[in-house]
């Protein structure tokens, strides 16, 4: 249970802490394990989806009839394939409309028909030979622009949420949202200083180098299994059973390891879509999308415009902090993370006077799904790049600036809640004491920096551990592994049972062997399904007490764990020689059978999370190329398990955050078609791109965790657009309030302000 | 079927495959011998997954066509190891955490794999540029170049030991002559 009393937290280890190979590694080098796509059944069919042409269209009629003619083709499926059973869900809906377009496409992409056939080949013709009879109508991709009254509408009957009274007329904002307390006019008044700037940000993708893959095969009696990569294989079961109308047990989903998803693969696409056919075809049938698809119709995150307005008295005292934040979601509601983004934007900073007004707003984009600390990137992007420029018009060094205005222990935060320990104050100590920070910069170069904040998640986890006679230990967890967490778990219930990492297994149990399991996502893994495993440790510990205390003859109280033994304590204490683990589980037959230990339950008490970064860059001021020559990442891990994949999600997330600042973006032509879908022309970082990422793990315990972990994934995407912002317009002298910042931008950038600079001397 | 036959070395065995005109190298790989180590990220040439030799150069299955493997010899992750026995960049892949998810993994493999072969001692700059053909999203890259120095440093450490082996014997003869001279001399 999350412990009320931070003393409660142990802080001593012998495995946790410590860097143990991890127990898949050896099928992960040699090409053996088992990604969505490679598996096979046999007698599989080939499914290939139809996706519309047009941004924004009525599908008045699709004509499947010669497409079903064709030899080879086995199943073709439609819109009336999904007959509707989501009873009034709203967002199950519109995940069904998603998967399988209705009256209307809503963007490039959206599919709108799909066929299972023997081959590859006679797939692809046979969707050549589907006819859709499409009505094209006027589309609208950029967020502004669909804000605006007369922007052509995606629904009829949207009438804002969150605004009273309810609006009238339809438009594309779905939502309003408000955050913050205080009074920020009031706050004003009493600022010296107020520096406010609008920014504008463009879509990116997870850019997951594993496209989406799915195995499907539906027998005539109803029941069904599905293989496919997912961060959430029980999430998938239970969505697909929705849309398909049958019961959840019935449906059985084996996730395969998974090839990156960074929240990309917290949704369905393919696999309802892959269900229905097989069941029509009666024969197993696999899809996998190909890279175009992923960027076409998977889900990315968010474009965004926000407004940014702060306030700060002569002493650099921030008085007020307001902003606005647009976030266009795709064709649907709620989809737009415009509420993490509004809640997260000034989470790092004690204020008294704080507003956060956020917008969810759709367009014929695909629809977006969580993308690493969803929202906050954006919104940090722009509320860090004015606290530097407040920082410069007050004189002040930006990291003393932050240091005096950063949330402690007891701030309200600005989304709400009162903060318990945290690590923020932490993070940019020591980034004001780094090596980096006083190390001299070349020519060309600019140092910036950003702090940053998630929220982290608990969620619900269910875990099962058994122990054979030979005393190893299986931990089956529903978490899917997405990045080395199989280690974490084996070394939590190793520290636990007081035995050799090497002596316990993690397997990822699929979703009839286990309750529900949230999806891997929230940076809730090590943390939520991470504590179920040691509570199933201690279950399984108890029940080794009791079989010792039956052996002996005494009572079970007076029997207590240690190092892998079970010993006499108390009154009893030497009377008898300590049992194994391996000693009681040879003997279990004989004294009650198997010996497991379970846990199930809904974690709280995730832990904040904050983190520092620090950046330097060189530009280039022939091309206005951006060059980071040198990063460093300091976070509060709460307890870092396995330092190792904690120092690689600093490093992932911060690359990922360097992609998005300089090169990523979704480019849209004006018919609304996207015209970057494959990785020459959506430049991911690569090797030669970057320097070493430097990392620093700070260890504030979190109170809500029997070792303190806090989850690491996501907060490491949130600083690094802001620091490079702020590195860039150090290097340059300009300041850039739209990403990314790719060559072409940054030349026009310096070319505009010399050209300023030379009018205004005149 | 209308596909045609094709005579290759597959990780040094022999291996004939029926194929279509139409596929790739990587389709034959993965749905005609199972052989699902390399993997498909993009399809274009732009991430690498697929990385595979051909006659000893790095090359992207996925832009291979099958039948244009007639004759050649293919190396593919599967063949990596010796056995039980993980070749120096596979372990050191592990021991460096320089993977999360690992579905580039195979590829970056190969590409690392080649760039030793063709420089035993490269530069963090050489190796940057040596594998940047090969997308991850998950490391940042950092523990990958780090690995591949690690592995490079061990490589090298072993070729010298064993070159140093059988120069043991041949410095002895020397040795033995030239002492023979000298008391040639001394006499």
């Amino acid at each position: 249970m999350p412990l009320d009393n931070p003393t409660n937290v142990k802080r001593k280890f012998d495995v946790v802490g410590s860097r143990p190979n991890r127990p898949d590694g050896i099928d992960k080098v040699t090409g053996r394990a088992k990604f969505g796509a490679d598996a096979s059944a046999p007698g599989q069919l080939v499914g290939r989806i139809l996706r519309s042409p047009h941004a924004h269209a009525r599908i008045k009629k699709i004509d499947t009839s010669k497409a079903e003619k064709l030899a080879g083709v086995k199943a073709v499926v439609t819109r009336a394939d999904f007959p509707d059973h989501t009873d009034g869900d709203n967002a199950l809906y519109d995940t069904m409309c998603n998967v399988m377009a209705r009256e209307k496409a809503f963007y490039e992409g959206h599919a709108v028909a799909a066929v299972a056939a023997t081959s590859a080949s006679i797939a692809r013709q046979a969707l050549k030979l589907i006819k859709v009879d499409y009505e094209v109508l006027p589309h609208v991709t950029d967020v502004d622009e669909a804000m605006k009254p007369n922007a052509p509408l995606l629904h009829d009957d949207m009438f804002t949420d969150g605004v009273d009274p309810k609006p009238k007329k339809p438009s594309n904002i779905a939502r309003r949202f408000e955050f913050g307390h205080g009074d920020v006019e009031e706050g004003f008044k009493q600022a010296d200083i107020i520096v406010e700037r609008s920014f504008k940000t463009e879509a990116t993708h997870q850019g997951y180098i594993e496209p989406h893959a799915a195995l499907a095969s539906m027998s005539p009696d109803g029941s069904g299994e599905l293989w496919c990569c997912t961060q959430g294989h029980y999430m998938v079961r239970d969505v697909c059973s929705r849309i398909l109308g049958i019961d959840i047990s019935r449906l059985r989903v084996t996730q395969s390891e998974i090839g990156g998803g960074f929240g990309g693969k917290t949704t369905v696409f393919i696999e309802p879509v892959a269900l229905a056919l097989s069941r029509k075809a009666n024969r197993p049938v696999k899809v996998v999308m190909s890279r175009e698809e992923v960027f076409k119709a998977s889900g990315p995150t968010a474009s965004t415009s926000i407004d940014i307005k702060i306030g700060v008295t002569k002493d650099g005292l921030i008085t007020a902090a307001d902003g606005t934040f647009r976030y266009q979601g795709g064709p649907f509601q709620g989809c737009s993370p415009a509420e993490f983004g509004g809640m997260s934007a000034f989470a790092q900073f004690h204020l008294e006077n704080v507003r956060a007004v956020a917008y969810d707003v759709v367009a014929n984009r695909p629809k977006t799904i969580s993308y690493r600390a969803p929202g906050a990137p954006m919104a940090n992007f722009a509320v860090e790049s004015v606290i530097e420029e407040l920082a410069h018009k007050l004189g002040m060094a930006p990291i003393d600036f932050r240091i005096k205005n950063a949330a402690r222990e007891g701030t309200k935060s600005s989304y709400g809640p009162v903060y318990g320990p945290i690590g923020l104050g932490a993070t940019l100590e020591a980034a004001k004491n780094h090596p980096h920070f006083k190390a001299p910069l070349g020519a060309h170069q600019g140092r910036g920096m950003a702090a940053g904040f998630w929220f982290n998640f608990g969620g619900q986890s269910c875990v099962s551990l058994n122990i054979p006679i030979d005393g190893s230990v299986t931990v089956s967890v529903g978490s899917p592994d997405i990045g080395g967490s199989r280690a974490a778990m084996c070394m939590m219930v190793a520290e636990e049972l007081g035995i050799p990492y090497e002596q316990v297994r993690a397997i990822i149990a699929d979703t009839s062997a286990l309750g529900y399991n949230d999806v891997t996502d929230g940076s809730r893994t090590t943390f939520a399904t991470g504590m179920a495993c040691i509570m199933a440790a201690r279950d399984a510990m108890k029940k080794l007490c009791q079989r010792a205390a039956a052996t002996w003859g005494i009572p079970e109280e007076a029997v207590t764990w240690e190092n892998g033994h079970a010993k006499p304590a108390g009154a009893n204490a030497g009377n008898f020689a300590p049992l194994s683990l391996k000693e009681i589980a040879q003997a279990s037959p004989g004294t009650g059978g198997p010996i497991a230990g379970h846990h199930e339950y809904s974690a709280d008490g995730a832990g904040v999370s904050f983190a520092t970064h620090i950046c330097d860059v060189e530009v280039d001021k022939e091309t206005g190329a951006t060059k980071i020559v040198r990063y460093t990442v300091i976070q509060d891990a709460g307890k870092a398990v396995h330092p190792a994949y904690v120092e690689g999600q600093f490093q992932g997330g911060a690359v990922q955050g360097i992609g998005w600042a300089l090169n990523e973006a979704y480019i849209y032509g004006k018919d609304g078609r996207l015209q970057n879908a494959g990785f020459l022309d959506y430049r991911i970082p690569v090797c030669s791109d970057l320097p070493m990422i430097d990392t620093q793990i700070l260890e504030i315990p979190n109170p809500g965790h029997p070792y303190g972990v806090r989850g690491v994934g996501e907060t490491s995407i949130v600083p690094p657009l802001a620091a490079i912002a702020n590195a860039v317009a150090a290097a340059t002298g300009v300041r850039f309030t739209e990403l990314p910042m790719s060559p072409p931008v940054v030349l026009k950038g310096m070319d505009d302000a010399k050209a300023a600079g030379k009018s205004k001397a005149a | 079927m209308s596909g045609m036959k094709v005579h290759t070395k597959i990780n040094g065995d022999p291996v004939e495959f029926m194929c279509e005109a139409d596929e790739s190298l990587l389709d034959v790989l993965r749905n005609r011998l199972n052989l699902t180590g390399a993997k498909e990220g993009c399809s274009t040439g732009d991430c690498g997954a697929c990385s595979v030799t051909v006659d000893g150069r790095l090359t992207c299955s996925c832009l291979v066509l099958g039948v244009e493997a007639e004759g050649h010899d293919i190396g593919t992750i599967e063949g990596m190891a010796e056995g039980e026995a993980l070749h120096p960049l596979q372990k050191k892949f592990i021991e460096h955490a320089a993977l999360q998810c690992g579905i580039c993994t195979p590829g970056f493999l190969i590409a690392a794999k080649s760039l030793l072969d063709k420089n035993p001692d490269p530069t963090e700059t050489e190796i940057r540029f040596g594998l940047a053909g090969n997308l991850c999203r998950c490391t940042g890259y950092d523990k990958i170049v780090r690995a591949v120095q690690d592995a490079a440093q061990e490589m090298r450490k072993t070729s010298a030991k064993a070159s140093a082996k059988k120069a043991a014997p041949a410095k002895k003869r020397v040795a033995a002559a030239k002492s023979r001279t000298s008391q040639k001399k001394r006499a």
